[in-house]
């Protein structure tokens, strides 16, 4: 299996071997949110790096899922729309939202590596 | 507002023991959910049975011969003949007929009243009180002094019973004085979840050993607001500062059942509360717009203050509470619609992130009340 990345908003992202991006959230965003009861997908279309490709409804709230990099998104996790709760049942395997075709395909790596993505996350459970 | 300014519940060394996910709400530091999940705790709860630590509610008591006088002077409600041993609900309402707070009246005997009202409100509700009433009876607020727990579900009695078999033969709404584990106790058969269940009222310094001792039986899992907010939605129940504010009447908030027989334009003792001529106005000429429930066939849920659109696209409403129900499977929803939209089966449609979602004007409760009624 290829490294894993991350973001600051806890989505993961692994790079796969023909060159796209898969994308998702983390256990530690799934653990926060709670029990997910609707995953609303993105289109199949390029979004600006930032933006609200999707969005994840657990019981109490809603939260974006935001475009990690510039790109275009080529599928979607469709399992997700009958089976919202594979988000919080394997967040890091079954329930990817979806994978994306990045602008610059060097992009990735300029994101947090698991290291650094641990120290956030002790950073933000100290907080 | 940090953690250090929150008040906590008597219970709060427990919810931190057990796991609980706190939250800031009403002021206090409260449990949100346990390690179980708003889910499952949802589900246990219309299954077997879920506690509730409700302590940051406000309980007051009162107290003199023109008690239950004085209080009709300021809720639509039949309080003079509400029977010893019985419980209410009820509302403050303002001179234009708006929901100051909604509070459950329970007759202990005795020229004794007790309430049970908002957290977020309980501050100004004692000082309505004191203000309006304050010089006809006692008013005793027991913020400090009182925990309140609820114990909600089909299980809850054979659970209570355990403690105080006398709880079996009690109904829904009753209310009575009895000993738990040697302590003396406020418990009524009622609740917030749709369920049959029990609100228990008891001395801070015991709500501990009563939470372990409950908590102690298989049937019995710890459940925080999160799952107390999805059943209650389920349930049809409003929620005071979302469902209904000083902006809203009983009128339009549909809780006209709300209004005794005996305080309505028709009845013995008509008005005398205050907004009462608004009130009944409305009552007799309609109103413009109105509390109802929504369903949709769709997985998004629809949130508190998302936009209702008719078929023209024109913004007929809002919603007031919204979400996931659990037990439902699917979104549910409460809001004020445009009184030519509110007929059962109306077709609207709520605006999500940009979207239309289709909703229909649904009966509420969503899912069936299961009082025991005897």
């Amino acid at each position: 299996m290829s490294e894993l990345r991350f973001t600051e908003d806890h989505e993961w992202l692994r790079a796969e071997a023909d060159g796209s991006v898969t994308v998702g959230i983390t256990a530690f965003a799934q653990n926060a949110l709670g029990d997910v009861v609707f995953v609303q997908l993105p289109e199949l279309q390029a979004y600006e790096k930032g933006a609200e490709a999707s969005t994840v409804e657990s019981v109490k709230a809603a939260s974006g899922v935001y475009m990690p990099l510039d790109g275009e998104v080529l599928e979607v996790n469709a399992e997700l729309e009958g089976r919202p709760e594979l988000v919080n049942e394997d967040p890091m395997g079954e329930g990817w939202f979806f994978r994306f075709k990045p602008a610059d395909a060097d992009a990735v790596t300029t994101l947090l590596d698991q290291d650094a993505y641990d120290r956030l996350i002790k950073a933000t459970a100290e907080a | 507002m940090s953690t250090e300014t929150l008040l906590k519940t008597p219970l709060h060394a427990l919810h931190i023991e057990l796991g609980a996910r706190m939250v800031p709400f009403a002021g206090y530091d409260m449990p949100v959910q346990y390690p179980l999940g708003v889910m499952k705790e949802h589900l246990h709860t219309r299954d077997q049975a879920g506690l509730f630590d409700v302590s940051h509610m406000g309980q007051i008591r009162l107290t003199g011969a023109n008690a239950a006088k004085a209080l009709e002077t300021l809720v639509p409600v039949d309080i003079i003949d509400l029977p010893v041993g019985m419980q209410r609900y009820a509302m403050f309402t303002n001179e234009q007929g708006g929901i100051l707070d909604d509070l459950m009246v329970a007759n202990l005997g005795n020229d004794e009243l007790f309430l049970v009202v908002n957290a977020a409100c309980k501050d100004q509700d004692l000082a309505h009180l004191r203000a309006r009433i304050g010089d006809q009876c006692s008013i005793e607020p027991l913020f400090e002094e009182r925990a309140l727990l609820a114990l909600q579900g089909p299980a809850a009695v054979k659970v209570l019973a355990r403690l105080a078999p006398e709880v079996t033969k009690m109904t829904f709404m009753q209310f009575t004085s009895l000993r738990l584990l040697g302590v003396d106790c406020y418990v009524s058969r009622s609740g917030y979840t749709g369920e049959d269940g029990f609100e228990i009222s008891v001395p801070a310094a015991h709500a501990e050993s009563l939470a372990r001792s409950l908590l102690a039986e298989t049937e019995v899992q710890a459940i925080g607001l999160g799952a107390r907010d999805s059943l209650r939605l389920e349930a049809g129940l409003c929620l005071y500062g979302h469902d209904m504010n000083t902006d809203t009447t009983p009128i339009e908030a549909s809780l006209l059942w709300a209004i005794s027989k005996a305080r309505r334009a028709d009845g013995a003792r008509a008005g005398g509360f205050p907004g009462a001529d608004r009130i009944f106005t409305q009552q007799q000429a309609g109103v413009s717009r109105k509390r109802v429930g929504l369903l949709t066939q769709e997985r998004t849920p629809v949130r508190e203050g998302a936009e209702i659109v008719d078929e023209h696209g024109t913004v007929v409403g809002s919603v007031c509470s919204g979400g996931f129900g659990p037990s439902l499977g699917g979104p549910l929803a409460m809001a004020y619609l445009d009184s030519a939209f509110t007929a059962l089966d109306t077709e609207v449609s709520a605006l999500v992130r940009g979207k239309k979602v289709p909703l229909r004007v649904s009966k509420m409760p969503f899912v069936p009340q299961r009082y025991y009624r005897g």
